[in-house]
């Protein structure tokens, strides 16, 4: 059998190839499929249907294997993300202490819902599972970073600010 | 790496610091740094270098009191300041050698008082990213006293004594897996930590492997040591990037100081750690389904058995054991399995970390004996329910624990007594709730939550877990019958002895123990169309009144 041959880089994007440089840190071995996509959407931000296929041949794991990961996991997003990104905790103790009401906010604030992001590319909203900041409950990211004890008005106030940039 | 230059590097710590007239601990932990810890810092440094004087300041892991953050503790005084903020700073640099700053000082000694400190002793005392400073602390002398002075049995025997139970859940004795791995056949094995904190609501072992990540790699290198494995994963959810990155810093420490690698210490012993990220899926915690997210696929549980103990990674014999249970390990080596058996109840030993949040007074991480009431933690230790509300139920055990009522407050907190009243130990998630939860839309939260993280592959859980959420969101909305409780009473019994892993069977837990203790408030939603809460949108008695 002929050694194998991993496939040349989808693109000249430098970023192709601290994905590749992940894939042979672990030798191409298969186990790395999950290391690999965290590379691929932390360089990108999102993993397009490109990247699961450059993955899964340089990786010998068959399309369809590779696509059930990345839609079994949470974490992994198949879309673009907005130019920023409010998440809110639905965890327990933010739950306990109100994040429903945060998150319907921010649905009508925005007309979308959890997962999307707004027409014009700005707001991506999510929910997150828990951050574990429980303690300072209801928590939101905005993007990525914790803010604790959060009012509807704190929430709003943040959006519009994105809202006008 | 011998035990003297363990003590030398403790030596020169402690030299280095005594050129400080006084130590500012700054916690810089999740809550503390959404606080601005961060600027706190910068500005205690920044007064400490105009003011002249002699002050080490120190960034920290998880001082526990959240609620009161940003912490910071001055050494050798032992002044505790909460609600610190960067105007503050001049002032403690000030008051360093005086008398300590009245209107800061943090007045939590009964907080303290009923708590004890084993999993979290160095917390709020070492900087994370420094080896030595956890070596000045005892560090890896209980992974050299093994690997020099003791046997592989002797270890297992030394945890035996102590009574050691796993701390993500179940609470299977930690022994007696070792054993298994210990005994299975094989030169490859391997030791997993599992860091999948998925239960919303826990954060200690975040906490830990933020705030004292050498602690989790030396009980790691013991435990291989113990079972005979050469390598180790680490778990961790990819929601805590911090997490990685004080691990990944940790990891990078010890093989520099030769006690990750080959022949550690000058022994036969090879061992060294990788960490793989998690992708949000709670189901991963289960262990099976950890595994299978470890060799790179879908986090889907198999039957067991074989356990992973026989038959894990790749088929290899593998050892998998939570965030604290890895971190008690040191502790009970150093100094011995009956000093950790002496704190405790009979049938749980040791203490046990719990993460105190929802509708209480103080929220934060407390580490208390097993053993104490309940009551004591939430009226005592957790300060009771804030603004004048009456408490309602606590809830342990995240979405595969249970409700527990005002009136089982007395029952001692320990893995079966938890299990009498129809809740779990877990890993050590405590929500407070009080008269504005409603109870039955507390169990529709958790079922929604399982409905979907269930991963699909056994019926009774995917598709009982639907069903569930369906018949709640009826009683919530005021479209209940009395029918649709008793199916709902008949599916948990289902699922709960139908599925295949632990989070189908114990996804009915949030349902049967409100059922149990709060029947009285699914029986309002249903007959008189009324959420006594005031938290349930009652479509269907707002119909019958237009």
């Amino acid at each position: 059998m002929p050694a194998f041959t991993p496939p040349p880089l989808p693109s000249d994007d430098k970023r192709w190839k601290i994905v590749n440089g992940t894939m042979r840190k672990n030798g191409f071995a298969r186990h790395a499929l999950i290391e690999t996509l965290h590379t691929v959407q932390s360089s990108f931000g999102y993993l397009d249907d490109d990247a699961i296929r450059f993955v899964a041949h340089s990786l010998r794991v068959p399309l369809s294997q590779a696509y059930g990961v990345v839609t079994f996991y949470h974490y992994f997003s198949l879309r673009p993300p907005g130019k920023h990104t409010v998440t809110i905790c639905a965890g327990t103790a933010c739950y306990i202490k109100g994040s429903d009401k945060l998150t319907a906010a921010a649905e009508k604030r925005l007309g979308i819902v959890p997962g999307q992001t707004t027409k014009d590319g700005k707001i991506s909203l999510m929910a997150a599972r828990c951050v574990g900041a429980c303690s300072r409950a209801p928590v939101m990211l905005c993007d990525g970073e914790v803010m604790g004890e959060v009012t509807g008005e704190q929430m709003l106030e943040q959006l519009e600010r994105w809202a006008v940039e | 790496m011998t035990i003297e230059e363990l003590e030398q590097i403790a030596e020169s710590v402690r030299l280095e610091n005594e050129k400080y007239d006084y130590e500012v601990n700054v916690c810089m932990d999740l809550a503390c740094a959404s606080q601005g810890a961060d600027k706190l810092r910068e500005a205690l440094t920044k007064a400490a270098e105009a003011s002249g004087k002699k002050v080490l300041i120190r960034r920290t892991g998880c001082m526990g009191p959240c609620s009161s953050g940003p912490l910071v503790r001055v050494d050798p005084e032992e002044v505790l300041y909460s609600h610190v903020n960067a105007s503050h700073a001049e002032k403690i640099v000030d008051s360093l050698g005086g008398k300590a700053i009245p209107e800061l000082q943090c007045d939590l000694n009964e907080h303290f008082d009923k708590q004890v400190r084993v999993v979290l002793e160095n917390a709020g005392h070492i900087d994370p990213e420094k080896i030595d400073d956890y070596i000045s602390r005892e560090g890896y002398k209980a992974l050299l006293t093994a690997l020099i002075e003791m046997t592989p049995n002797g270890v297992i025997h030394r945890i035996t004594e102590s009574g050691l139970r796993g701390r993500g859940g179940s609470g299977y004795p930690t022994a007696l897996k070792w054993g298994t791995v210990a005994k299975a056949g094989g030169d490859l094995k391997y030791v997993v930590c599992n860091g999948d904190e998925g239960d919303p609501g826990a954060f200690m072992d975040r906490s830990v492997m933020e705030g004292d990540p050498h602690r989790v790699i030396e009980g790691m290198a013991i435990a291989a040591y113990a079972v005979g494995a050469s390598k180790g994963f680490i778990y961790v959810r990819a929601e805590y990037p911090v997490a990685v990155a004080r691990l990944t810093t940790a990891l990078r420490e010890a093989r520099r100081r030769g006690l990750l690698g080959s022949n550690i210490c000058g022994t036969t012993f090879n061992f060294d750690v990788e960490i793989r990220l998690g992708a949000g899926a709670f189901v991963c915690g289960e262990e099976t389904a950890l595994l299978a997210s470890i060799e790179g696929r879908r986090g889907m549980p198999r039957p067991r058995p074989p356990y992973p103990a026989v038959a894990g990674l790749w088929g290899k014999p593998t050892l998998i054991n939570n965030v604290e249970t890895y971190a008690n390990i040191a502790p009970i080596i150093r100094n011995g399995g009956k000093w950790f058996a002496s704190m405790g109840s009979e049938r749980s030993k040791g203490s046990k970390v719990f993460a105190l949040t929802g509708k209480i007074n103080h929220t934060g991480l407390v580490e208390v004996p097993m053993g104490i009431k309940l009551r004591e933690i939430i009226e005592v230790i957790g300060g009771g329910v804030p603004d004048g509300h009456t408490f309602k139920a606590v809830q342990t055990g995240g979405p595969s624990g249970g409700c527990i009522p005002a009136e089982m407050l007395d029952i001692g907190v320990s893995y079966d007594g938890l299990m009498k009243v129809g809740s779990i130990m877990g890993s050590g998630g405590m929500i407070v709730m009080d008269d504005t939860s409603c109870m039955v839309n507390v169990a529709r939260f958790f079922v929604e939550f399982c409905m979907s993280e269930s991963c699909g592959k056994c019926i009774p859980c995917r598709a009982g877990t639907a069903q569930m959420h369906t018949l709640l969101t009826r009683i919530c909305t005021g479209e209940g019958t009395m029918e649709d409780l008793e199916l709902l009473e008949e599916l948990c019994d289902t699922v709960k002895s139908a599925s295949l892993c632990g989070l189908g069977q114990t996804s009915p837990n949030p349902v049967l123990s409100t059922l149990k203790y709060f029947r009285n408030e699914y029986i309002e939603h249903i007959v008189h169309k009324r959420c006594p809460a005031g938290v349930c949108n009652m479509k269907a008695a707002e119909e019958v009144l237009a």
